[in-house]
């Protein structure tokens, strides 16, 4: 597998997702800069969290324009593989490439720390590596994570189980407790509907080794990388 | 082309949970403002641009808010276009 991993002017999460790629995995990956206009020869494109122009105006809004966007819809829509992480996951909102939008948080505070996440749907190329409805463990790190869709997206992607990942409590169970942002039915991560795109808010790419604490990210990134190595390149 | 000025309000859309518009009326309520019944915190965009006449300084106006200044999932906005600036 090979990665590009595209880099925002504010992007902070970019090595992140680089060393999870080659140095954890053993992959190949390489970074892309905002103002290129080709993503390269890659099977993957990682939208990396962090802070991307300043989030002004709305997180991932401003980004969502920079010349590289124009390559990654292109890439996605032949089929490339696309994963958003965090502010990655809200540019592609921002983009039209995922339905609904991220607002600010139902605690009106920047939330930096570990929550429990329930993996809905195993048969994706990015979930293929979890166990069904798996508990994980995964850090957080945003002030706009909050998932709101009109009623009808919501009942789409509950009906076509494009609800990827969910907030839920310790237990397992899909509480208000649980919910760590106030997200609309507890959303976490969705997918679009070819299932070559996928956001989500928590951080895999920061749980990828014991020493870090957890390896519960680990899954996404072998998934993806059993997948797109025996497709060869994707796009 | 005359010049215009165009003031852009961006409020959070109806029905949908404000919660710094939440925050604001509480902390309103706290220094006993009462009457206070709801609070939606928005943003404000001010811009001078240049246009043949009224109605194409209003469709570019209201182009800049669908494809950048609001996001229709979560915002409603609503433009004043004042004509001179």
């Amino acid at each position: 597998m090979r990665a590009a991993i595209v880099t925002f002017p504010g992007s902070n999460c970019d090595y992140d997702c680089f060393k999870a790629v080659t140095e954890v995995l053993g992959e190949d990956a390489y970074f892309v800069w905002h103002r290129e206009t080709a993503v390269g020869d890659c099977d993957l494109v990682i939208l990396p969290g962090g802070f991307s122009y300043g989030d002004y105006l709305r997180a991932g809004a401003i980004a969502r324009f920079s010349p590289i966007m124009q390559d990654v819809q292109r890439f996605a829509a032949e089929g490339g593989h696309v994963l958003g992480v965090c502010n990655g996951f809200q540019v592609l909102c921002e983009a039209g490439m995922l339905p609904g939008a991220l607002v600010r948080n139902r605690s009106l505070k920047f939330q930096g720390e570990r929550v429990y996440i329930r993996v809905e749907n195993t048969d994706t190329a990015f979930t293929v590596h979890y166990e069904p409805e798996q508990l994980l463990h995964l850090h957080i790190a945003h002030g706009e994570g909050n998932y709101v869709a009109d009623a009808g997206v919501i009942e789409r992607l509950e009906a076509e189980r494009r609800v990827i990942f969910r907030y839920v409590d310790e237990s397992g169970q899909v509480t208000d407790e649980g919910n760590a942002n106030g997200s609309m039915n507890n959303i976490a991560g969705i997918i679009n509907e070819q299932g070559n795109v996928l956001g989500l808010m928590p951080h895999p790419e920061r749980s990828v080794e014991a020493l870090l604490g957890s390896k519960d990210g680990l899954p996404i990134f072998t998934s993806l990388a059993e997948r797109l190595a025996t497709a060869g390149s994707s796009a | 082309m005359s010049s215009y000025t165009a003031e852009v309000r961006i409020t959070p859309r109806a029905g949908l949970l404000d919660p710094e518009g939440k925050a604001v009326q509480n902390a309103l309520h706290s220094l006993e403002f009462d009457g206070v019944e709801d609070v939606r915190v928005g943003r404000l965009i001010r811009l001078r641009l240049n246009a043949d006449d009224d109605a194409g300084a209003q469709q570019t106006a209201d182009d800049m808010c669908r494809r950048l200044l609001a996001n229709p999932v979560t915002e409603d906005y609503e433009i004043v276009l004042v004509k001179g600036s």
